[in-house]
């Protein structure tokens, strides 16, 4: 069964993403891109119909900030909101569900991470089971370098094609002005071997924001609407060594169920096209695109993550929003006709969503 | 722009948590020096084990003890130990599955360089000195040649004076940085003054600012000084005397709308028997010798503020 109403990303803006912003707070940080987002469709707040944000406080050390947040919104008059202590990939999600049930027709979804203030390497073991894993504190770094080994073991990757990984995203990160990590740079040091520093993403402040709209007021909004088609998300058992950790069954079940594997939807659905164009996929390290790139099923004709991705800006927290922001905006500039976004969490590819956007033909 | 203040801020929590049936017998056995897994009821031994299927949700009981020797299935090295990881030098991760198990677990092992570690090689636990029923009873594991043992033993799970909860602490250490607005607060604090923002838009002043006008959502950045005077403008009589806090109960604490401000700040009120603090009470702050911020507020002994002059502030 398909979505009950059409619902499209219509705008999409996010901040410039720099390894410190100490003379911010997160509000002040958000507050630019939430006015960037509105300004680009012409809605105030009080025509959205739903919010949702994401955002964890464990990043910056700060209770409730969410709460805090919510000033640069306008929440008074009062407004309806949510907040996923997760990446605001999940908000929009929330969101999309409450467009889809008719709860509302507009949805502003926003998030922001400021890790500069604590060690995000650190940070992240707490979100790790509590009994076996986080008393021995393996570092994010850590464990994606045991994927990474898992993976050249397997002879799915070596060193050189993840540097090659490394080079092809921070080359297209040339051209995108918010990416924090841009151009070509050294592979520098193993961080945790086989992965050397340019394998892991940069550490980074930075918040974005998207707009959501149903139907007709998607184009009324927007001149050409990234209608999402399908959006899914799946989880794979916490314990590390019960997964395949060269495999991401998670993500493909969630593009299979956002029918990422279908033919485009009316468009160019005859004549072997392609079933998407353009993948913006949330691979923090060099490794999980390897992973991402077999679990999805994408071929050397799919242009992928040509923002840089996560590698040349991960602002945790924001970086998987980024991901069907940065697809939605390819469709609205007339670039993808049908894109697929990917969002992560947790160690090694735990969580995965998929969304599936489309531009109507011109 | 004023020099960016910051501060060390450090958040450390012991979360003390429950074990269930099979964690508790599996940390328990750890202190045994006994490593003890769970059957599923396709056959599959899990190494650590869990007490619900992580295919099928059903529920596990079925404890087995498995070898302390195993088989590395992936690792990494670790050339730069952080805070609280298990060996200070450096070493690597690696996932291991004990001879009987078919899953792995994750753990350090103590090898002289990356040269000498490889998938597929065999090692063996080195238990911790001193274990109390916790996954670092494990100290690591170490490079040991050996054959791979046999099948699983059937287990009751059952020892003596059984480990029932782990305390798990955490710390983690940040610089705190409060941003434009508070910033600009906490700097006119300094010098006992107050400051607020103007919002651009519809012209309130918030005290603290935060940098925000919640109402119209955009940036207040016009600062103004309000005070030093105020008007209480709600209060609360407080009986219960707070953990480490040096101020005799029963005390007022009160909203304070600072002359010139359109929010109320909340502070202590002194100078004045508890019983007679009330509504439209005209006060103004206290400095403690070295505070930053002031110690509370007391009466100024003018009249009392007409109702409708902060009727819209409470």
């Amino acid at each position: 069964m398909g979505p009950a109403r059409d619902v499209a990303v219509v705008a999409f803006a996010q901040s410039d993403h720099r390894r410190r912003t100490d003379e911010l707070s997160e509000v002040e940080m958000l507050m630019p891109v939430l006015h960037e987002v509105l300004d680009r469709t012409g809605l105030k707040t009080s025509d959205i119909g739903f919010t949702c944000s994401g955002s964890s406080d464990y990043l910056a050390g700060r209770a409730f900030s969410f709460t805090m947040a919510l000033d640069g919104v306008g929440a008074w008059p009062p407004i309806a909101e949510s907040h996923v202590e997760m990446d605001g990939a999940w908000a929009l999600y929330e969101a999309w569900v409450k467009i889809l049930t008719g709860e509302a027709d507009t949805a502003l979804v926003y998030s922001y991470g400021k890790s500069s203030p604590g060690e995000v390497r650190d940070v992240l073991t707490r979100q790790l089971d509590p009994y076996y894993l986080a008393p021995l504190w393996p570092d994010s770094v850590a464990l994606a370098a045991l994927q990474a080994q898992a993976l050249i073991d397997a002879g799915d990757t070596d060193e050189p094609a993840l540097a090659a990984i490394a080079a092809r995203s921070r080359d297209s990160a040339a051209a995108n002005p918010h990416a924090q990590v841009r151009g070509s740079r050294p592979q520098g040091d193993y961080l945790v071997r086989p992965l050397r520093t340019g394998d892991c993403p940069p550490v980074g402040d930075g918040a974005a924001a998207v707009i959501l709209a149903a139907g007709d007021a998607a184009r009324g909004l927007c001149e050409r609407p990234a209608w999402i088609r399908g959006m899914d998300h799946r989880i794979e058992a916490h314990g590390l060594g019960v997964r395949d950790l060269t495999d991401s069954p998670s993500a493909r079940l969630a593009a299979e169920r956002a029918g990422a594997f279908e033919l485009p939807h009316g468009l160019k659905g005859t004549g072997g096209a392609p079933t998407v164009d353009t993948a913006e996929l949330h691979a923090p390290f060099s490794s999980q695109e390897v992973v991402l790139r077999k679990a999805l099923r994408l071929d050397g004709t799919v242009r992928v993550n040509p923002s840089g991705g996560a590698l040349a800006a991960n602002p945790v927290m924001a970086a998987g929003l980024i991901r069907i922001g940065e697809a939605a905006a390819a469709i609205h500039r007339g670039e993808s006709d049908r894109a697929l976004a990917h969002a992560t969490s947790g160690p090694c590819l735990q969580q995965n969503l998929v969304a599936v956007l489309e531009g109507e033909p011109s | 722009m004023p020099e960016v203040l910051s501060a060390p801020l450090v958040v450390e929590f012991p979360f003390t948590r429950s074990l269930g049936p099979v964690q508790s017998a599996f940390l328990t056995g750890l202190r045994e020096r006994t490593v003890l897994g769970v059957r599923t009821v396709d056959g599959r031994t899990l190494v650590p084990p869990v007490e619900y299927d992580p295919a099928t949700a059903e529920e596990l009981r079925d404890l087995v003890e498995v070898a302390a020797t195993g088989t590395v299935t992936t690792w990494a090295w670790n050339p730069s130990p952080r805070r609280g990881q298990p060996l200070e030098r450096p070493f690597a991760w690696v996932l291991v599955r004990l001879d009987g198990a078919d899953t792995a677990l994750l753990h350090a092992l103590d090898a002289p360089g990356p040269d000498a570690v490889r998938t597929g090689m065999r090692v063996r636990v080195r238990w911790a000195p001193e274990r109390v029923g916790a996954i670092t009873d494990i100290a690591c594991f170490e490079p040991y040649e050996s054959e791979e043992a046999g099948q699983p033993a059937p287990h009751t799970g059952e020892f003596t004076d059984p480990v029932t909860g782990i305390v798990a602490p955490a710390r983690l250490d940040y610089t705190y940085s409060p941003g434009r607005a508070q910033a600009g607060y906490i700097e006119a604090l300094a010098d006992r003054r107050t400051v607020g923002e103007r919002c651009p838009a519809c012209r309130k002043v918030y005290v603290p600012p935060r940098g925000a006008c919640p109402t119209c959502g955009v940036a207040t950045d016009e600062r103004v000084e309000v005070g030093p005077a105020g008007t209480v403008t709600t209060y609360c009589i407080v009986n219960i005397k707070a953990k480490n806090l040096d101020i005799e109960v029963p005390y007022v604490y009160a909203h304070i709308a600072l002359d010139g401000a359109d929010l109320a700040l909340h502070g202590r009120i002194g100078g004045i028997p508890y019983d007679q603090v009330r509504m439209g009470l005209r006060v103004e702050p206290v400095w403690s010798e070295g505070g930053r911020h002031p110690d509370h507020y007391r009466p100024t002994g003018e009249p009392d503020a007409d109702y409708d002059t902060y009727k819209e502030l409470i």
